[in-house]
């Protein structure tokens, strides 16, 4: 086959040449099958401006992003750190950023990585087909960029970044964790909001304000049972309970929260599958880059610029290394996904006892595309770390109790004894429900003093960072308008403390 | 698939989040700026520079589990351990090892480090100040005007055409000329589709012709129609100043008041030069005598003498007489020196400044510069230049005087000079 490029200068022709090249591969010998692409080549300071505003290509205007990127800026400016060689954002067309200044070897790398490797596992991965909706979310976060900005008109700077602030703070605990009755469609979201107001708006009379209505319910009749369900109680969900409920929002500030709770929302699916996302990316570069070595695409020398971009992407330091900072979801998960190859094509006795439906199977690709459309981290890590993998990685794990005054017990090792413990323990700690703090809203007297009671489950003792979680609960508390009462409560129900945040002054009551 | 070239499109892109940070954190960068101009070389400061802002206050907070509870961890890389084994806890609580992902919250990010531009560097640090009492306007030198809307006219540069005056003036045509409306002959195509009637057909055909001639012949919007939006130049009223820098450069003079003396002549200059286009300096040392010198002897060269500052006064009101009528000129003085005079002269200086220095000033300003901590005395009496200043001062004359000892206070007393007065005391 013919060389694809020569040195490490490219043009578009090189690109062109370089995405055929490895969509043949991609697609015919990997049978992968992915969204249209559409490659944005930028300046560094393009990608550094990306990065601020968590990769996406248009966004709302916020303080924080700006925060974001002079932190980056001061960083690359230093030399401390390198940036990402690419962006890629899960929407249909699939957008890919290279940066201008790369090799053509980078690009073709970043090619394979972001457009076939991510792509494939954005369209497919379970997830992401439940939670995103790769199709209207450009357009939706245009919307949103626009919407913002007339607020900002309307109501001012100020009363708009002190909602997003609060909106931001609560970005984690607002999104559903569970499926519900419908697909988020954000076009039609937008739509909709559009109609909703219009109606407001010309079937507005104020004479209604005069008619006089019937006794109110009167609060005894409401059973607490009644009352919580008629709020939807207890809800995860704290941005959509304060959009459906908050007693102080102007309709704008609750069409804010829904924009941050829905974004919230899509990036949701990208926490819970870092380590499948990136593995699936780095296993795709990697069998598509050799495979265009094979075929005489690329030469020596490039394929061995290859390798080492790639080795240091997928380095693992232990955890005595003074780099260890956690495993690094490039290493496992690229490490599972060659394990899982092994066990297909040549599987040793252990594997066939560990893994009797994939072992020995022979196709290979087949066997990780079903992986790849239908796990999540924690699933994945729970049903395919193989104890071959962790001999390799010599994992053990550690049971760390303040209550133990002699120190930390060695809970479990490489070795038959642990196998099952460490894949347990490694999967907990990818799974998001355990990472995150589980809090949610369990009542609030609407007739009486609107306190809203939240409450935390604390599991294995870890409650929450105090001043943090005061700072959270202030932000909480003013778009809440009235008093707010954290609990955090244990699994036999003690309360191990409590939080109790007023609104400062009426910051937010819309003007 | 699809390959775009986004690098030529305007950088910059999040430049308005930058200023929307800025300004959020514009308290504590300020502050910051302060304190990092007083260990700065005084000419680095024109070239902005990192500052370090302390993170909190620009915080996002998110609910994240604390210290303590029970953790249980996975790590790669065990040389050694057996199963049962009992690790001692590193020092100072979770480290490294046993901590892994639950630490590292808060506190890891303390202080934030990052670029100013020279631009921004100096609006923080030249923020809301300003000349007082910049009372007589004049029409300077033409050279500044401005623009303003004047009309409209039918030639101009394609930017500044008027879109809804050319719309307006085009439809107005349109209207009185009759040209048939598209609507006019879709309506008209219609209804010969509809009809049966083979004359009334060919009848409705020429009509439908005729209509679309006329539609031709009458344009949308004709070059008659276009307009442009007009403006003119409008000279606009400068205030002129000048400001004149005195300072005593006398052997009684230590090194440290000098560069107190420079220090503070050097951010005056900064802040006429930045925030004024139409503001000269003038800059007279002496020592026994007085002589106007440029800038760079004025900061630079040594010189070394006797003190007698009325000297210095006199060079002051010829050159006023001679260069800046006080009619059109706002005239402002700054003096720094130690506060000694020669005796004898003190009489002279008194007359000098009540009589020609004063009358003619918008605003004088005097800096008595001591060595480290000497101002902190209470027991070291008043030098005898600020008995005579303190004297017109409490006479009501617009004379601000201050004591500086320290670098530290150079900036504090600089901004105390020259703070904006809200209330404006205007004359």
């Amino acid at each position: 086959m013919e060389r694809l490029y020569q040195g490490a200068e490219w043009d578009f022709a090189t690109l062109q040449r370089i995405h055929d090249a490895c969509e043949e591969i991609g697609l015919r010998e990997l049978g992968l099958d992915v969204y249209p692409t559409q490659i944005e080549v930028i300046t560094t300071e393009q990608m550094v401006d990306a990065y601020s505003s968590i990769g996406m290509p248009l966004f709302y205007k916020h303080w924080s992003f700006g925060k974001h990127f002079t932190q980056h800026e001061a960083l690359y400016r230093t030399g401390l750190r390198g940036l990402a060689y690419e962006i890629v954002i899960n929407s249909s067309p699939c957008v890919c950023y290279l940066m201008g200044d790369n090799t053509a070897t980078m690009q073709a790398l970043v090619i394979a990585h972001a457009a076939f490797g991510h792509n494939h596992f954005f369209k497919n991965n379970y997830l992401f087909r439940q939670w995103t909706d790769a199709e209207g979310i450009l357009d939706y976060l245009e919307f949103a960029k626009r919407y913002v900005a007339r607020c900002e008109e309307r109501h001012g700077h100020a009363l708009v970044e002190r909602t997003l602030d609060a909106a931001h703070a609560l970005m984690a605990q607002s999104v559903d964790r569970y499926p519900g009755k419908k697909k988020l469609n954000l076009r039609q979201e937008e739509e909709r909001e559009r109609r909703r107001r219009n109606h407001k708006e010309s079937s507005f009379n104020d004479l209604w304000r005069t008619v006089p209505t019937g006794r109110g319910k009167n609060v005894a009749e409401l059973s607490i049972d009644r009352r919580r369900a008629l709020l939807g109680l207890p809800q995860e969900n704290i941005l959509y309970f304060l959009e459906k409920n908050g007693p102080r929002l102007a309709p704008w500030q609750r069409e804010l929260l829904r924009i941050v709770r829905h974004i919230a929302q899509y990036f949701y699916p990208q926490g819970q599958t870092k380590v499948m996302n990136e593995g699936t990316a780095t296993y795709v570069h990697y069998r598509i880059m050799s495979r265009l070595h094979e075929r005489g695409a690329i030469s020596d020398g490039h394929y061995l610029e290859f390798l080492q971009s790639h080795t240091n992407v997928v380095f693992q330091p232990t955890w005595d290394d003074p780099r260890f900072s956690g495993f690094n979801p490039y290493a496992l998960g690229f490490a599972m996904m060659r394990d899982i190859e092994r066990i297909v094509t040549d599987p040793s006795d252990e594997d066939r006892e560990w893994f009797p439906a994939i072992a020995g199977t022979g196709d290979a690709m087949a066997v990780l595309r079903d992986i790849w459309a239908n796990y999540r981290d924690e699933s994945f890590i729970g049903q395919y770390l193989s104890p071959r993998l962790m001999r390799d990685m010599r994992m053990f794990q550690l049971h760390d109790d303040p209550a133990e005054t002699e120190g930390i017990l060695v809970e479990a090792i490489q070795n038959e004894r642990g196998y099952q413990r460490i894949r347990r323990q490694l999967a907990r700690r990818h799974d998001i429900g355990w990472i995150d703090p589980n809090i949610e809203v369990v009542d609030v007297d609407l007739m009486g003093d609107r306190r809203l009671i939240l409450h935390h489950n604390v599991v294995n003792g870890c409650a929450l960072e105090e001043a943090d979680a005061q700072r959270v609960l202030q932000h909480l508390a003013n778009l809440w308008g009235y008093d707010v009462l954290l609990r955090e409560i244990d699994s036999s129900d003690t309360v191990l403390k409590e939080h109790v945040c007023s609104p400062r002054n009426a910051v937010l009551a819309a003007a | 698939m699809q390959i775009l070239d986004r690098r030529l499109n305007p950088s910059g892109k999040s430049l308005e989040n930058r200023q929307r940070f800025l300004r959020r954190a514009k308290a504590h960068i300020q502050r910051a700026v302060r304190e990092a101009s007083q260990d700065r070389n005084i000419s680095d400061i024109l070239d902005g520079g990192e500052i370090s802002i302390p993170a909190d206050g620009l915080n996002e907070p998110r609910f994240h589990h604390g210290p303590g509870g029970i953790h249980d961890n996975v790590l790669p890389g065990n040389k050694t351990f057996s199963e049962g084994d009992i690790l001692p806890r590193p020092e100072g609580g979770g480290g490294r090892g046993a901590g892994g992902a639950s630490d590292g919250g808060a506190d890891a990010e303390d202080a934030f480090r990052f670029m100013l531009t020279r631009e921004e560097f100096l609006d923080l640090f030249l923020d809301d100040l300003e000349l007082p009492d910049l009372a007589k306007r004049k029409l300077a030198d033409v050279e500044h005007e401005g623009l303003r809307r004047a009309g409209y006219s039918v030639s101009g540069s394609p930017v500044n055409l008027a879109v809804t005056r050319t719309s307006r003036l085009a439809l107005a045509r349109r209207i009185a000329l009759r040209r048939p409306t598209p609507q006019r002959i879709e309506q008209l195509e219609a209804e010969l589709a509809a009809c049966e009637d083979a004359e009334r057909r060919a009848a409705m055909r020429a009509e439908i012709a005729a209509l679309k001639t006329r539609m031709k012949r009458i344009p949308y919007i004709d070059p008659i129609d276009i307009r442009y939006r007009r403006f003119e130049n409008v000279p606009k009223p400068v205030a002129q100043a000048v400001m004149f820098c005195l300072m005593d450069v006398s052997g009684s003079m230590s090194e440290h008041m000098k560069d107190l003396a420079k220090r503070f002549y050097m951010l005056l200059y900064i802040f006429l030069t930045r925030r004024y286009r139409h503001v000269e300096i003038v800059f007279i040392r002496h020592t026994d005598k007085a002589e106007e010198v440029d800038e760079e002897t004025f900061f630079r060269s040594p010189a070394t003498g006797g003190t007698v500052v009325s000297s210095a006064l006199e060079a002051m009101r010829r050159i006023v007489q001679d260069r800046y009528r006080p009619q059109d000129w706002n005239i402002y003085a700054a003096q720094a020196s130690d506060g000694d005079n020669s005796y004898g002269d003190g009489e002279l200086t008194a007359s000098l400044i009540t009589n020609a220095i004063l009358p003619v000033c918008q605003y004088f300003a005097y800096l008595e510069v001591g060595e480290a901590g000497q101002h902190d005395n209470p027991v070291m009496p008043n030098s005898a230049l600020w008995g005579i200043y303190e004297r017109l001062a409490t006479e009501g004359q617009a004379l601000a005087m201050r004591k500086v000892s320290n670098r530290s206070e150079i900036y504090p007393v600089f901004r105390d000079l020259f703070q904006r007065q809200h209330e404006g005391k205007a004359v």
